[in-house]
């Protein structure tokens, strides 16, 4: 590097490019959290979703899922599930609760979790309330997730 | 050594490869179930398996970096380290931590394993990558005050460089932005959005403070090259870095409920992270055209190399090519981000750790560099494995663009299962990949206990 650009200008550019746009991160986090409630499906919130979410989270069902395209890449989408299965809470249930035990000869499968008839209620309401999420360009690009 | 404390970070460095090799195990057999999908189940299903990987990776380059922290700060600040004793207890601690955690998820189910630990006190279990019970997270967090604490008085005390200035900066920020992870909104948009307040901000943020630090420290040994001039390099790389990597956190926050506007500002800002990654590369190369001696460690300069040009590839290309909102609209979640997850981590920050290894291990034995059998060993591992890492990048790559097209581009997309089953040579070449870095990883384990000539010790008229 030339010897007009001296290391006293490097770290003057460090410290004030680091605060500078920490800052506008902070200013921009302030503006999304105060934006989101006209995205975030924040209405459909219930106790039931709640504890959905929390069957969700202790069952690591992210292991294997993408939920918004984040997590697993071993098996299906989930966020846009409910409007795959036709917008059925009942198909989702039906799904979790019929997986096999000992899972499919030679093919990759989902793992039963004994739910009971309330938890399968409220993993199907988390996920539909997920679905309500309002994304950019309707992401995914179909429903194929 | 200079510095009697310094050899702590051996048992640090023995513990990283141990659960590297852990790792990678859980890797193949990761491999294997993407193709044989009953392997192993229902003993251990994928996301069990999952987790032990991701884990293991992230607890043993944790290892990786206090070990050497540990080594580094002592001999810059040219005093033994704070307290020696307590980075020996705080070894022991997180060992302990870590271990018990990977037996808890191979053992019981993890909604068992939840209950057990009482999540349901501060839930913070079940998201990608901060998998692990509350319990170890405020363990992880105690061990990493007390390590901060005493590498913080060590300089504190002693004579302050830049190299430890921005190791320590970086390794508070680590700490910081970890507490993110006990924030677990029920709320699924922000929990999302400050997820990414650990997983982006590390690897792309505060992680390359402490990246480039090292890699200085490593240059400035094995070249003799002057300080002044690392010194530059290394604040316009950091200030690039973070200049670029803080709003570059908005490539994640396109699909996930959050303002538009961050599809501008995260792809503007995130195409512009490859150019850290890119003066690293230039920063390397450079500084060993440069050199004033040629150290005998033949291997350490290797890693260090390796390390900037494939945590360019991984980081930087591979990074780039996702990055963009209209691109990023149908890659987004596929076999491109494991791609590039696996470059990346790999280029970066395990390559990084090894190159710290590789410089100082040898030294903590009592010689300068190792015999030169062991270093060719060494080499040949370094080619094995950063060769097969390319490999399973590029099949995954291959995968992911089928992957894209089959399912999300073509006029009639199919469901996500056909695709797997039509995909399914790539994950099958991916495995061979697998393989064949695991042998390149045994074989790096091997070289450590290696025999042959001993290397002339060319570099002992200069000694620093
Ligand atoms: C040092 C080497 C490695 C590193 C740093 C590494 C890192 C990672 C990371 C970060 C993830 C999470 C991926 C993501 O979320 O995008 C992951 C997942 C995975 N890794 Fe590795 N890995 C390594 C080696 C391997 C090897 C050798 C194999 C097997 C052949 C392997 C197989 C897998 C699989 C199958 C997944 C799961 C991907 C999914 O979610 O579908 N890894 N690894
Ligand atoms: C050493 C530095 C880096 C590491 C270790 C790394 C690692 C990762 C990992 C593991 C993921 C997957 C996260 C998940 O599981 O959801 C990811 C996602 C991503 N990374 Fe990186 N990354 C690095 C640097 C970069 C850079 C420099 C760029 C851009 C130029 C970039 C762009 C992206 C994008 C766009 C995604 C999201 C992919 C998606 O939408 O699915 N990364 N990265
Ligand atoms: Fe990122």
């Amino acid at each position: 590097m030339r010897e007009t650009f001296t290391k006293g200008m490097a770290r003057n550019i460090y410290y004030g490019g680091a605060v500078f746009f920490f800052l506008v991160l902070i200013g921009l986090t302030v503006d999304t959290v105060k934006s989101i409630p006209k995205t975030d499906n924040r209405e459909n919130l219930s106790e039931q979703v709640v504890a959905g979410k929390y069957l969700w989270e202790v069952n690591d069902c992210i292991g294997c899922h993408t939920l918004l395209g984040e997590g697993a890449y071993f098996a299906p989408e989930l966020g846009n599930v409910y409007t795959r299965f036709g917008k059925s809470t009942d198909a989702i249930k039906g799904f979790i609760k019929s997986r096999p035990k000992t899972g499919i000869p030679g093919r990759r499968s989902m793992p039963q979790f004994n739910f009971t008839d309330e938890e399968l209620e409220q993993i199907a309401q988390f996920l539909k309330y997920v679905d309500g999420i309002k994304i950019a360009r309707d992401w995914p690009p179909n429903v194929q997730g | 050594m200079k510095y009697e404390s310094q050899g702590i970070a051996k048992m640090y460095f023995i513990a990283a490869i141990g659960l590297f090799v852990g790792q990678i195990l859980f890797g193949v057999t990761l491999g294997l179930q993407y193709v044989m999908g009953d392997f192993l189940f229902p003993a251990i299903p994928f996301n069990v398996a999952r987790m032990v990987h991701t884990n293991l990776l992230i607890v043993w380059l944790l290892f990786g970096f206090m070990g050497s922290a540990y080594y580094l700060v002592p001999e810059e600040s040219e005093r033994e380290l704070y307290a020696p004793w307590l980075a020996k207890l705080m070894f022991w601690v997180f060992l302990a931590a870590g271990v018990l955690t990977i037996l808890g998820y191979l053992l019981v189910p993890y909604a068992t394993l939840a209950e057990m630990t009482m999540n349901h006190l501060l839930p913070t279990m079940g998201r990608e990558f901060l998998e692990q019970p509350t319990i170890t997270k405020i363990g992880i967090v105690i061990v990493v005050l007390a390590f901060l604490f005493n590498i913080g008085m060590t300089i504190l005390t002693g004579k302050k460089t830049v190299i430890t200035l921005v190791l320590i900066t970086g390794l508070i920020g680590l700490a910081v932005f970890f507490l993110f992870a006990f924030y677990v909104p029920d709320n699924l948009v922000l929990d999302k959005y400050f997820w990414w307040f650990v997983v982006h901000l590390w690897v792309e943020g505060v992680w390359e403070l402490i990246m480039a630090s090292l890699l200085a420290y490593v240059l400035i040994k094995v070249t003799g090259v002057d300080r002044e001039v690392i010194e530059k390099w290394l604040y316009i790389i950091i200030a690039m870095a973070l200049i670029s990597g803080l709003l570059g956190t908005g490539h994640h926050f396109f699909w996930i409920g959050t303002p538009d506007y961050w599809q501008w500002v995260g792809s503007i800002f995130s195409a512009l992270e490859p150019i850290p990654f890119f003066m690293m590369t230039l920063f390397a190369f450079n500084v060993v055209n440069k050199r004033r001696r040629d150290h005998p460690n033949k291997a350490a300069v290797l890693w260090a190399l390796g390390t900037a040009v494939m945590a360019f590839l991984g980081a930087g290309v591979w990074g780039f090519l996702h990055t963009l909102a209209p691109v990023n609209y149908y890659t987004h979640g596929t076999q491109i981000t494991a791609a590039h997850g696996h470059m990346a981590f790999y280029g970066a920050y395990v390559m990084v750790v090894l190159t710290m290894i590789s410089y100082s291990m040898p030294i903590m034995r009592g010689q300068k560099a190792a015999n030169e059998r062991a270093q060719v060993l060494e080499m040949w591992s370094f080619w094995l494995m950063t060769v097969s890492m390319v490999f399973i990048t590029l099949f995954l790559t291959g995968a992911g663009v089928l992957q894209v097209y089959l399912q999300r581009y073509s006029e009639t997309p199919l469901p996500f299962m056909v695709v797997q089953d039509k995909i399914e040579i790539f994950y099958w070449l991916r495995e061979v990949a697998g393989l064949v870095f695991l042998i390149g990883l045994l074989l790096y384990v091997y070289s450590f206990f290696a025999k042959g000539k001993e290397v002339e010790d060319i570099g002992a008229a200069v000694t620093s």
